[in-house]
């Protein structure tokens, strides 16, 4: 009898050796004659028990981790083909009260199917959503988004329906679809995750807009720090064209629509919409002023829909089991579920998708257990480098848009960056004006000019340099930042810096 | 990022930008095209460029200076990117650039065998698992200033 085994071929997986890992199992299971099936899924986001090795058996997929190439032997010889109990077992992955409590919707698939397989895929439920739209006309796709309350999960928060919307009512001879896949802040890493893990269902999702939008054209444009994501990408979208899910003929729908993939080149600033069309365009990633918006004069002049990968990856779940459905999840404003990313000085980091509305002390102490070193958390940092600090008794705040922005913060991408009381808070807030000097694209002075002397003021008052008046200089900087910046940039900086001197001003006079 | 990469010349250059699909003939994709090629995209590509793609040198060159990536001179056969991005700052990012800086080569520099660049970066994607590296096009994670010299060390051997 042949045994599935599951090894992930996601990189954070493959970054703590499931290659190695992979390989000793394929050579183990030779040396002994057995016969085995080996899968290179994506990660199922448990990330700490990574390598996480998967076993097929007629209960389920028993899980073995972490794994080494090292251990391999040690599994054969206690009988994990047959899921038996050892030292690194798991038990069935899917009764892991941590992946159980989960609501997966737009990760539904991740790290359960083989990612480059579109057999695999449509065997889980992929492609209905792209039947359904295929069977609407324009508007009745566009309304089902609106309904749903799908909102950018790259960080603004603006209703998707309402941009596909404007680009469907703008005429044009071209029309572009535009995926910002740069998913530059620290702590996320979802998006990777869903390109190495589903990229089918990004394809599926771009495609739907396309449709939706009139556009013929798509662009995923993915950071060049993610080779793997871009490998997969690239592999899925020849496999989606072989298999007629793109082209001149989606799925015999006689539409139009087909995909390439674009590469940054280490720009922060580009995963702003504008920079990013800039930077589409070949040019500088240099962020444009709005209006116009991209809805109507988007690449190259054209109306484009700027999705991010998380908000195109959900609109197949969204079109194949209804608006209702999701909108049915969350809270207040905030509808469906959110997929946060547990990051940083993390006992059991990974991918916690829920409905909005958890709080972030569920997120870090009952998900991610506490600090992976032990010591007491501290702070934590919510929504990348331009999020809000917080203190590890200020937790109790509900992670959804709008109640994030009433406690001083805001969601950002979903990432969640734990510190324990090692951390020097003044440090932390000097980084964030270093972060931005080095990555401002220029356009706005105070922006470009105003991270610089951010760093000194900083310094000034860490080193007690006219203390009061140099407080005072860093609070009118923060707010000319904030008001006189075209993007997030510049002027969202000053919330890292300003939560972490209102939070911890005790770090910042030694 | 460095991998096996051909030698120089106007004609190989032009051969690059000649395979362009019609849609990458823009500034960006070609520059990235020729540092693909050649590691790193020489003085004479960008006069190259402008002149195929009928824009001015001043654009091309403000392009090039503008991303971090794109470089100027030859790279080192490894490149080292260290995330010295916020998790892995709680991670120990700063003890291990420190350590690699005192060992190897400080961030911007190279090691004294020539053989690594080390270069910082932020953010790889791998927040969890923290601190992270790619080294060439290899990402590496749960590092310690130990496992990153195992790893460069079989980098180093398969050259």
């Amino acid at each position: 009898m042949t045994t599935t085994i599951y090894v992930p071929i996601d990189s954070a997986a493959t970054s703590v050796g499931a290659n190695a890992v992979a390989k000793a199992i394929v050579a183990e299971a030779t040396k002994r004659n057995l016969e085995i099936k080996l899968v290179r899924n994506g990660s199922r986001g448990l990330l700490w028990l990574e390598p996480l090795v998967e076993v097929e058996t007629v209960e389920g997929r028993v899980g073995y981790g972490p794994v080494t190439a090292a251990d391999v032997a040690a599994l054969f010889d206690s009988d994990f083909l047959t899921g038996a109990a050892n030292a690194y077992s798991v038990g069935l992955v899917d009764e892991i009260p941590w992946l159980a409590d989960q609501q997966r919707v737009t990760f539904a698939r991740v790290g359960v199917i083989d990612p480059l397989d579109i057999k695999d895929y449509e065997a889980h439920g992929g492609l209905a959503g792209l039947r359904t739209a295929i069977a609407l006309d324009q508007s009745a796709i566009v309304e089902e988004v609106l309904a749903s309350g799908l909102r950018g999960r790259g960080g603004a928060g603006f209703p998707a329906g309402i941009k596909w919307r404007t680009v469907m009512e703008t005429s044009a001879d071209q029309k572009y679809v535009c995926c910002n896949a740069d998913e530059g802040d620290s702590g996320t890493f979802a998006d990777r995750m869903l390109m190495e893990g589903d990229p089918f269902t990004l394809i599926e999702g771009m495609t739907i807009a396309g449709i939706a939008g009139g556009a013929t054209k798509g662009l995923i444009y993915i950071r060049s720090e993610y080779p793997d994501a871009i490998a997969t990408m690239n592999a899925a979208l020849l496999n989606a064209r072989e298999y007629g899910m793109l082209g001149t003929d989606v799925l015999g729908s006689g539409k139009t629509f087909d995909i390439s993939v674009r590469v940054g080149a280490g720009s922060y600033v580009c995963g702003e919409e504008t920079a990013m069309l800039e930077s589409l365009e070949g040019k500088r990633g240099m962020v444009r002023a709005k209006p116009p918006i991209p809805a109507l004069q988007g690449l190259f002049g054209k109306p484009t829909i700027v999705n991010n990968v998380l908000t195109l990856a959900s609109v197949p779940m969204i079109m194949a089991q209804g608006a209702a459905a999701y909108q049915a999840l969350g809270s207040d404003r905030s509808r469906g579920t959110q997929v946060f990313q547990l990051a940083g000085n993390i006992a059991r980091g990974g991918i916690v998708e829920r409905a909005f509305g958890i709080s972030l002390q569920e997120l870090v102490q009952t998900y991610g257990g506490g600090t992976r070193s032990g010591r007491p958390v501290r702070s934590v940092q919510v929504g990348g480098p331009l999020g809000a600090y917080f203190p590890a008794d200020g937790l109790e705040v509900a992670m959804d848009y709008e109640a994030l922005l009433a406690a001083g913060g805001m969601l950002g991408h979903g990432g969640v960056v734990v510190f324990d009381d090692s951390v020097d808070m003044a440090q932390q807030a000097r980084f964030a004006m270093e972060f931005c000097a080095k990555e401002s694209c220029g356009k706005c002075t105070p922006c470009r000019v105003g991270s610089v002397r951010g760093v000194e003021v900083i310094d000034k008052v860490i080193n007690n340099i006219d203390r009061t008046e140099n407080l005072e200089l860093l609070n009118d900087l923060c707010d000319l930042m904030t008001d006189g910046s075209l993007c997030a940039m510049g002027g969202l900086t000053p919330m890292p810096v300003l939560s972490a001197l209102r939070q911890f001003p005790e770090d910042f006079q030694k | 990022m460095a991998y096996a990469v051909a030698p120089w010349s106007l004609d190989a250059g032009q051969a690059v930008l000649e395979l362009l699909p019609t849609d990458e003939r823009i500034i960006l994709p070609a520059l990235q095209a020729v540092q693909h090629g050649f590691g790193y995209v020489p003085k004479e590509a960008v006069a190259l460029i402008a002149n195929s793609l009928n824009v001015s040198v001043a654009d091309v060159h403000g392009v090039l200076t503008y991303y971090h990536e794109l470089r100027t001179t030859a790279p080192a056969p490894i490149t080292v990117a260290i995330c010295v991005a916020e998790a892995c700052q709680a991670t120990g990012a700063r003890e291990l650039v420190a350590h690699v800086g005192a060992n190897l080569a400080p961030v911007g520099g190279r090691s004294d065998d020539g053989q690594v660049d080390v270069v910082e970066v932020f953010c790889l994607g791998n927040c969890a698992l923290g601190p992270a590296a790619l080294i060439n096009e290899r990402l590496v994670g749960r590092l310690t200033p130990k496992s990153l010299e195992s790893a460069l060390a079989d980098t180093r051997a398969a050259l």
